[in-house]
């Protein structure tokens, strides 16, 4: 309990910091180019890093078999988010395929 | 001719541009909610955390992480860089506000999400926009996400069967999938993201624990200033 409250206010100030601190600063303090260069492909690096895994790998292993259901929903909120540019759309297409398989499993 | 708009008019005018948002927010901070609640952690944490933290990705992958027993300190070095996306944004920000009152940039910074500044940043390309109609869209689609989340947290242990949870836990990965697609805009980041995803498997089935995300990005964002560096001299 109290580990999990010091880990939420760590979190709270590991979240604040790079949302304040650009803000505050940038009016003062000349940003090094290479570091701009850097952080602009952390956003996509992040964001690929945290799906490639998640989708294609159940229990550590990969798995493109018809059981990985996060997969193909993947590949359809892949096309919705590009088609649409609508988040909410991505979002419920994407749980609703993933619902259908649970339900009807196609391998 | 523009008239002038009274202080209430102007933080519902913000609050209606947040609608979208907020129809976003509260199923995945229902989904967070829910699944922290089957985590085994409070309502009242629950919703300490979206008071505290409000960072979708974040709260997801902290219950994520806590389930799988990872440590505070593993966690916290995660969020962080997962969270690191919003120093651009906030910069970003910085150069469309520079009227807006001082002492009110901490309270937009700690408001500041991958959605509101997305709506933001469209809406003060268009035109100047007062400061209390920012404070009216941030402000909703904060309300959203706590509400979303206390929902999720009172009424998520209903979802049990493993297809429900199972679609709430996705949500996630369809919010990164959107928010990963609009911002490709570059030949070069849409193959940045493919190099990352690359490593972070190669990564995730290699070495133990989370780390895996850290090291593919940072590995992604030098190679790409590596490749700059050599094109350009």
């Amino acid at each position: 309990m109290e580990e999990l409250i010091i880990l939420i206010f760590a979190m709270a100030i590991v979240t604040y910091l790079p949302r304040f601190l650009p803000m505050h600063l940038l009016t003062r303090l000349e940003i090094p180019k290479t570091l701009i260069i850097w952080l602009r492909y952390i956003p996509v690096a992040v964001l690929a890093a945290l799906i490639v895994p998640g989708i294609t790998t159940v229990e550590r292993q990969v798995n493109f078999a018809g059981d990985n259901s996060y997969f193909f929903a993947s590949i359809i909120a892949f096309i919705v988010a590009w088609r649409s540019k609508n988040m909410l759309l991505t979002v419920t297409v994407g749980m609703g395929v993933v619902f259908l398989l649970q339900w009807f499993p196609f391998v | 001719m523009k008239k002038l708009l009274s202080p209430t008019q102007l933080l519902l005018a913000g609050a209606k541009k947040s609608i979208p948002i907020v129809l976003g927010y509260l199923p995945l901070g229902f989904a967070y909610g829910a699944l922290a609640s089957i985590a085994g952690i409070s309502l009242s944490l629950i919703v300490t955390m979206s008071l505290v933290v409000f960072a979708g990705s974040a709260q997801f992958i902290s219950v994520g992480m806590l389930a799988a027993g990872a440590g505070t300190f593993s966690i916290v070095a995660t969020v962080f860089l997962v969270n690191l996306r919003h120093l651009l944004m906030s910069a970003s920000l910085a150069t469309y506000i520079p009227r807006f009152p001082r002492r009110l940039l901490p309270l937009l910074a700690f408001w500041l999400t991958d959605e509101n500044y997305a709506v933001a940043c469209c809406e003060l390309r268009e035109s100047e926009k007062n400061h209390l109609y920012m404070l009216g869209l941030f402000g909703t689609s904060y309300c959203g996400w706590v509400a979303g989340s206390a929902l999720g947290g009172m009424f998520g242990g209903f979802f049990t069967s493993p297809s429900a949870l199972m679609s709430m836990e996705y949500a996630l990965y369809a919010m990164f999938i959107f928010l990963l697609v609009i911002q490709c805009t570059e030949r070069k980041l849409l193959f940045a993201a493919c190099v990352s995803g690359a490593l972070s498997l190669f990564f995730y089935l290699t070495i133990p624990g989370s780390w895996y995300i850290m090291l593919a990005a940072v590995c992604t964002a030098t190679m790409g200033v590596l490749a700059e560096k050599w094109k350009s001299s």
